[in-house]
């Protein structure tokens, strides 16, 4: 088998992990907890389709999913920050929704309770040099590829150099301390929680445009893994990025094995074996912010 | 009016107050938290607003930082009336606010708390560190408060800590600086220290408001006073006019008494005997390092000590809620090895813990199941499975009405009371169960100065019937007023052993913060416990 090649497929395979665990990073960071992901990202595979369906281009397809992704993220954001509520109730009912009302649309535009008609896929880029690379020349020529390495690391320096990660941070640590210096945490909040919408409604288009269509139920979990791979990476990008990649190389093994003696059905219980691995290896020394799940109420403040 | 009430105006003569307050009021449903008050604050002047715990105090100083609004009433800052909608506009009118609980992020380093929200950036987004840091730094050195600038804040001490709010209200260029009991979790060195630097401050011109109901610190550092009780400003003036003892009467409503009475008595037998007592914390980290103690019959043994230095951890071996790795805790003769709480309550031991509300009371209950909580097998209660509810509530009015309880009311929640009324609610439950040995646990914390004069007279009454009392506080003023014995605490060894009469809270807060030790032996320890620390 080759390295490259099983290389290039983990990578692929982990764009959507990524994207959905980088943006939950920032609303934990600021101290919304976010189990809406799987939401999230059936919202912006959705969104992908129907915009690349109307209008045969994939940008506006990645700009649908987009808004799609903030729309989640908006109501995520209305119902515990804005409103208070308990925010796994609301991440719960936000899966449950998008799964409803995404089959719900899929059936009124399509006409098929299971899949829509298929849609363009994202074009890859002719970059120079990178084309001629082997195995992954293909793979890094896919700009939501590259976008999502890009975001890994532009994530990582807006968390931990820029001052509003720094002012997320404090909100997600302490809302109390930042309210008293004047800082809105309501915004801070918002901020984070939409951010999380957008890119994990990317990844959801990143499944669409390589599948070229939407199906039932197409993150098959992927959101929840997100998660554990967010926790393992103790809410840092690189290190969500770095789970993502284990995640998206237990995957590949899956469907590299596939076919030879081993039994399916415990195959593709792998990467979810590695998941729960990871978590049971990591989460005694990961520590999260301080305030999350807290919703912070400027009157009962100090 | 309450303009009779207000302090006279300070000696700076025509300048405008650095802040006016009047008529402010404020509710909280049915209650007048703050009720028409009126307040200023001359330009440069420390300014002490003292008051028992829900006298208003904290309320109004709130609404002064823009975090609640009045209802009515008037701010005036500099002359001027402003509004004050949230605390960036307190900020920008220049005022601080420290409070009781710091507000700092423990995961971010002293310069990221200080200059939160006002970073200097670098490329228009990017968090310039060095310039926060050479900030920081300087504004250390210019208001002699030294702080590690790149240290994280959630391993510093509490006193560094305290000194990163000070800090952090500088440099938003506070003019006047508002302190929410600043000295409550401090010990005696930390104390001079702040007064030390807070002289400093207003020699440069700072306002201070010390929001306190510490009667000593008012007379150290104020130069005027004004009391709070009950929502409504009572009195005040310029501090060296005013006695304590007229301060206290005003924050209470009636004179307090000077000493309390206790009896002389002998040594008796010994009633609770710790000996060479191990165990860890909730972490597996040592922090009770053989603890050897006794206390007699009639005697009151104070365990003093900065909090987190053993003492809950011995408490809970006591009590049974802690398994120790060694060591032996004999009550009344027999030894507690393996015994549950309920067994040593029967053995004669009753327990005030420090967390009332985690601990002590379950919220949500009323007063009279609250009293009930661990006597429910008591016969009086109720005979075979069901609880007689009628000689519950019968029971609880007497207990309610012997230990001033406020309101008496035995269908109430116990959540609804005020943290002292609490207290005594604990008090009675626990004091009346007739044990021999008691261990009671920061009695009079956030409790106010009358329900804490009667908590005590009832700790003494219980001493002087022959009780043996064990008291864990890091009130020193409440150690050496309560106990027969002292012992200080400092990382989980008992390190000094003393009575009130031979020490004062200078010395005994030497040896709380290890500072005495390198003197040499101490007589209590012995020096004989092995290795050299707790490893990390």
């Amino acid at each position: 088998m080759d390295a490259l090649l099983f290389v290039a497929a983990a990578l692929r395979i982990s764009v959507p992990y990524t994207l959905a665990a980088l943006g939950a990073t920032f609303s934990e960071r600021g101290g919304v907890i976010n189990i809406a992901l799987e939401g999230m990202m059936l919202s912006g595979a959705l969104g992908y389709v129907l915009g690349a369906h109307a209008t045969g281009n994939p940008w506006i397809g990645l700009a649908a999913a987009l808004a799609a992704g903030l729309a989640t993220g908006l109501i995520h954001a209305l119902v515990t920050v804005r409103f208070r509520a308990d925010q796994i109730t609301s991440g719960l009912g936000i899966n449950l929704l998008a799964a409803g009302l995404t089959k719900f649309i899929l059936t009124q535009v399509f006409h098929s309770s299971s899949n829509s008609t298929r849609v363009v896929g994202m074009p890859g880029w002719r970059l120079a040099g990178l084309e001629n690379l082997p195995a992954l020349g293909s793979v890094l020529a896919t700009p939501l590829v590259l976008m999502t390495v890009a975001l890994v690391l532009v994530g990582q320096a807006a968390l931990f150099r820029s001052v509003f990660g720094l002012r997320l941070r404090s909100v997600g640590e302490r809302p109390e301390a930042a309210a008293t210096l004047g800082l809105p945490v309501t915004f801070y909040r918002y901020a984070g929680v939409l951010i999380s919408g957008a890119l994990a409604a990317l990844g959801g288009a990143w499944l669409a445009s390589e599948q070229h269509s939407f199906t039932d139920g197409m993150t098959n979990g992927r959101g929840y893994i997100a998660i554990a791979a967010m926790i393992v990476g103790k809410w840092s990008p690189l290190g969500a990025a770095a789970a993502c990649l284990l995640f998206g190389a237990a995957e590949a093994l899956q469907i590299t094995l596939q076919g030879s003696a081993f039994p399916t059905e415990l195959l593709q219980t792998l990467p979810y074996v590695v998941t729960m691995l990871a978590l049971a290896g990591f989460i005694g020394r990961a520590i999260p912010p301080r305030a999350l799940g807290t919703p912070y109420d400027p009157e009962h403040a100090g | 009016m309450s303009d009779a009430a207000a302090p006279p105006a300070a000696s700076t003569g025509t300048r405008a107050p650095a802040i006016a307050l009047r008529d402010i009021t404020r509710r909280f449903g049915a209650v007048l938290a703050n009720d028409r008050v009126s307040l200023e604050i001359a330009p440069g002047e420390i300014h002490a607003l003292v008051g028992e715990n829900g006298a208003g105090k904290s309320t109004l100083m709130r609404m002064l930082y823009g975090m609640i609004q009045p209802d009515a009433g008037t701010i005036a800052v500099d002359g001027r009336v402003v509004r004050i909608h949230r605390p960036a506009d307190a900020i920008r009118l220049g005022l601080g606010m420290v409070h009781q609980h710091f507000m700092l992020v423990d995961t971010l380093t002293v310069a990221e708390n200080v200059v939160l929200g006002r970073e200097p950036r670098r490329a228009g987004l990017g968090v310039d560190r060095t310039a926060a840091e050479a900030r920081v730094t300087a504004l250390a050195d210019r208001y002699r408060l030294p702080v590690p600038a790149r240290a994280r804040v959630g391993g510093l001490p509490v006193g560094v800590q305290q000194r990163v709010e000070i800090l952090k209200t500088l440099d938003q260029g506070a003019r006047v600086l508002i302190l929410d009991e600043p000295t409550a979790v401090l010990t005696p060195q930390e104390v001079d220290d702040l007064f030390r630097m807070l002289r400093t401050l207003h020699a440069q011109g700072t306002s201070i408001v010390l929001i306190t109901h510490k009667l000593a610190e008012v007379k150290a550092l104020a130069e005027r006073v004004t009391v709070m009780r009950a929502g409504r400003v009572v009195g005040g003036g310029e501090a060296a006019a005013l006695t304590t003892a007229r301060i206290a009467e005003l924050m209470v409503g009636r004179p307090l008494a000077d000493d309390l009475p206790r009896v002389a008595r002998e040594p008796e037998a010994p009633l609770l005997e710790v000996r060479t007592l191990d165990a860890d914390d909730d972490r597996g980290l040592p922090a009770v390092r053989r603890v050897s103690l006794t206390v007699a019959a009639g005697e009151v043994l104070g365990i003093a000590g900065v909090e987190g230095n053993g003492q809950s951890e011995l408490i809970e071996c006591i009590a049974g809620l802690r398994a120790p790795l060694r060591g032996e805790i004999v009550i009344a003769g027999r030894t507690m090895h393996g015994r549950s709480p309920r067994e040593r309550a029967a053995a004669g031991l009753a327990h005030i813990p420090s967390d009332r509300l985690h601990r002590g009371l379950v919220p949500e209950m009323s007063l009279a199941e609250n009293l009930a909580l661990g006597r429910h097998r008591e016969r009086e209660l109720g005979a075979g499975p069901l609880l007689d509810r009628g000689a519950l509530v019968a029971r609880a009015g007497r207990l309610l009405a012997d230990y001033d309880v406020r309101p008496p009311d035995p269908a109430r929640r116990a959540g609804q009371l005020s943290g002292g009324n609490q207290q005594k609610l604990i008090a009675a439950r626990e004091l009346s169960r007739g044990a021999s040995v008691l261990i009671v646990a920061h009695p009079t914390r956030g409790v106010d100065l009358g329900a804490a004069e009667s908590i005590h007279r009832r700790l003494l009454a219980e001493r002087d019937r022959g009780r043996a009392v064990l008291l864990v506080s890091s009130e020193l003023s409440e150690i050496l007023t309560l106990s027969d014995r002292v012992c200080v605490m400092y990382e989980g060894r008992i390190v000094h052993e003393t009575r009130p009469s031979e020490t004062d809270e200078r010395t005994l807060g030497l040896h709380m913060t290890g500072r005495a030790q390198a003197g040499g032996a101490d007589a209590a320890t012995g020096g004989d416990t092995a290795g050299g620390g707790a490893a990390s």
